[in-house]
């Protein structure tokens, strides 16, 4: 044996030179990489959207202001929409079940790792692409750039002769190309659930985390090929002149609309059951006490999976659509509350007499049971269709909707961030930092949107760049943009919070929460191989089971 | 209660991740083929202008394809009897008749839309008709198309000696796939040809 041959078994002293430790993680196939790595892009694509975000508020500060052009003001609202969907809530919900799914099923990686690798990687593309229309959408006309068509896209505006340019064609190939991402993601993690569950792990011991990741799964495999499939439509009415959309030729701009909502409802729950998949299993241990009613839980998630195929004309009561089909829709709408009631009062039961602690992840869950309330109040008021037609395309609407996915979602996405932080670095989030960043956030979030319920009622539409001074919508607006700013701040105080924690935050150990599935019984962060043994479960809390051999679970259940 | 439930959950063989993968991915292709579906049904009889699909689309040469397409799905399910029989000539026999009943199908497409094109005129830009059946058609004749593509790597495989008995279960898989686009291809057939004229 030369020398060469021995030195290279041996482990490098230090670490690997960056070359080597960035080609690691672009070639990797590990489902915890690629679990970060999704988290990780669509973090920053948060930021990409929330300074748009900041923007938009900025402009609408006060009224007659002329920051931002009205054009420029509808390409930002169509990338902070479009982004915030498809680029972040999309990305971070499939990355955070990359990464635990396996883990707490107590399995070694995903069923297909080079699929879940391209899903990945064909999701950044995605972005990357949305993004270049920045430059490159003036195409042939010279007269585009980053799509400005909102993020439903409605015909007959997306059409050829309306939208000129190729900021359209931007938007549709790179959704296209990320959706495709998406399910593989979601065909990898439904037959991970399915067929690697470890021994004892019967579908009724799974964490509700995982049964709600494949509800979520199966929804992104039903729902997102119809986008994809009016996509291809729309790029052929554009690019071969087709008239699917095209009115003049006996299309139909409606079908449009009822193709991008057969996506586009399941899409909001596709988004919001992961948050109430990280609230399921945070709420629970903060509270000391078993899941309220595990059964019901899962079966209203199942529910929520089936009626919400079946909600989405309720977008377009304004259409004009016929009493029947209104009251049909309106009737489904509001039949999806009960499922999703039946899980609020879970949780608040599993609060009920719990010895509560109020840690940072236990915190946001709090807030996310409240303002997610709300969201769904105002969701009901809205599945009332004389009332969606007063207040449709008003500023009730994106009240409501940034309820459901800021007040319910981005909080229960930073519980999630605080909660399994110290699984995957191995390091503590600093709690006094959280406190801070959860009530700057609270505050900063409430004074943002619920103004705009007042405002909206008092016929401010949506998706206008400025406005008169005599609606008396000045003080609404100026009291959003100033929420606004302080949901920055406190987004600054978690992101200083993230970076002090990497350069010397506290050692979190493997189970800092004293918390119940598996992903708590190997170390933090987890080996390349997640277990070395493979674990055996015989309740739905493995390690109450190992901790409390005296008492355990699977004497009960 | 326990040891029943451990029996059921203990066999996470590599072919139930495999079918249960393949099942997903058609669960989705179903999904994405219904829009265009949906689709056709909802544009029929709405074009503005002619030719309609009554005067232009020809029963004769789409029955021959039709019964190619379903004959087609007859003898890949023979193929994967007889691999798994581990009877190579047999298997290379019904699996090389599988890829000729596909091209068949794609040359009688092929042979169609020449004709729709050169001699009625129809392009995706004449009408409803033309935009909507293209779509759906196409989209399904592209399905086909990598179906016999893949065929044909196996058929490769297969003539160099490369496919064994261990391999029958991911032939069978591609054998889903190729019922599957059969299987739609009945609802296209139904909805454009029968429904739709």
């Amino acid at each position: 044996m030369s020398e060469i041959d021995s030195a290279a078994v041996l482990p490098a002293p230090g670490p690997a030179p960056l070359g080597a430790r960035l080609h690691e993680w672009v070639v990797t196939v590990d489902h915890k990489r690629l679990g970060l790595m999704y988290v990780g892009a669509g973090l920053f694509f948060f930021f990409v959207a929330g300074i748009e975000a900041a923007l938009i508020r900025w402009q609408l500060a006060v009224p007659n202001n002329h920051l931002i052009s009205p054009d420029a003001y509808n390409r930002l609202f169509t990338m902070h929409g479009t982004t915030m969907i498809f680029l972040v809530g999309m990305p971070i919900l499939l990355g955070i079940a990359n990464y635990l799914v396996p883990l707490m099923i107590g399995a070694r990686d995903l069923a297909f790792p080079r699929l879940n690798a391209f899903g990945f990687w064909v999701f950044l593309f995605g972005g990357v692409l949305l993004y270049f229309s920045y430059v490159a959408g003036e195409g042939l006309y010279g007269a585009g750039s980053a799509p400005d068509v909102g993020w439903f896209a409605y015909a007959p505006l997306t059409g050829a002769a309306f939208s000129r340019g190729n900021g359209t064609d931007y938007w549709i190939v790179a959704l296209l190309v990320s959706g495709l991402g998406s399910i593989a993601t979601a065909v990898n993690l439904v037959t991970t659930t399915l067929t690697m569950r470890c021994e004892g792990m019967t579908l009724g011991r799974m964490p509700l985390f995982v049964w709600m990741m494949l509800v979520v799964s199966f929804l992104i495999l039903v729902a997102v090929p119809p986008l994809t499939a009016a996509q291809v439509m729309l790029l052929f009415d554009r690019r071969l002149g087709a008239h699917f959309f095209d009115a003049a030729a006996g299309g139909s701009a409606v079908l449009w609309q009822h193709l991008f909502w057969f996506f586009g409802h399941p899409e909001v729950y596709i988004l919001m059951v992961p948050g109430f998949a990280w609230a399921s299993e945070i709420i629970p241990v903060f509270s000391r006490k078993v899941i309220f009613g595990y059964p019901m839980m899962v079966a209203a998630t199942v529910s929520i999976g089936f009626i919400s195929l079946g909600v989405w004309a309720h977008h377009m009561f304004a259409v004009g659509m016929g009493t029947t089909l209104n009251s049909l829709f309106a009737a489904s709408s509001m039949l999806i509350a009960v499922p999703t009631g039946i899980k609020v009062f879970n949780w608040i039961a599993t609060m009920w007499g719990g010895r509560i602690r109020f840690a940072t992840p236990m915190l946001f869950c709090t807030a996310f049971l409240l303002q997610f309330t709300v969201a769904g109040l105002t969701g009901i008021m809205l599945a009332v269709a004389p009332f969606d037609w007063q207040l449709t395309d008003s500023y009730f609407v994106v009240a409501h909707f940034h309820y459901v996915l800021i007040g319910g979602l981005l909080f229960t996405l930073f519980a999630a961030i605080y909660y399994w932080f110290p699984k995957a670095t191995g390091k503590l989030l600093d709690e006094r930092l959280g406190r801070w960043h959860f009530w700057l956030f609270v505050i900063g979030f409430n004074l943002t949107f619920a103004p705009m319920h007042v405002s909206g009622m008092l016929g401010m539409p949506r998706r206008i760049y400025t406005y008169p001074a005599d609606r008396g919508w000045e003080p609404w607006n100026m009291a959003a943009s100033i929420g606004a700013a302080v949901q920055a701040v406190a987004i600054l105080i978690w992101v200083w919070n993230v970076i002090r924690t990497f350069r010397r935050g506290k050692p979190a150990g493997n189970d800092p929460w004293n918390a119940w599935t598996l992903e708590w019984a190997t170390t933090s962060p987890p080996p390349a191989y997640n277990f070395e043994v493979l674990p055996t479960v015989r309740s739905r809390r493995p390690l109450w089971d190992l901790k409390h051999p005296e008492d355990p679970d699977w004497k009960y259940e | 209660m326990t040891e029943h439930a451990v029996a059921v959950t203990a066999v996470p063989s590599e072919s139930l991740r495999g079918r249960v993968g393949m099942l997903c991915f058609l669960c989705s292709e179903a999904s994405f083929f219904a829009v265009f579906v949906v689709a056709y049904l909802f544009y029929v009889g709405k074009s503005a202008t002619g030719p309609t699909p009554g005067a232009v689309l020809d029963l004769g040469l789409v029955g021959v394809n039709t019964a190619c397409l379903l004959a087609s799905s007859v003898t890949i399910g023979l193929a994967i009897r007889a691999v798994r029989r581990d009877r190579g000539r047999a298997f290379v026999g019904w699996w090389a008749s599988t890829a000729l009943l596909g091209v068949e199908f794609l040359a009688g497409t092929a042979v169609e839309w020449h004709r729709l094109l050169r001699t009625d005129g129809l392009t995706i830009a004449t009408n409803l008709f033309g935009t909507s059946f293209y779509s759906l058609v196409g989209f399904h004749a592209a399905h086909v198309t990598a179906g016999v593509l893949a065929i044909a790597v196996v058929l490769a495989l297969a003539a160099a000696g490369k496919v064994r008995r261990r391999d029958a279960e991911r032939l069978e898989l591609l054998s889903w796939y190729w019922h599957f686009v059969d299987g739609v291809w009945i609802v296209v057939f139904t909805s454009v040809y029968v429904v739709g004229r």
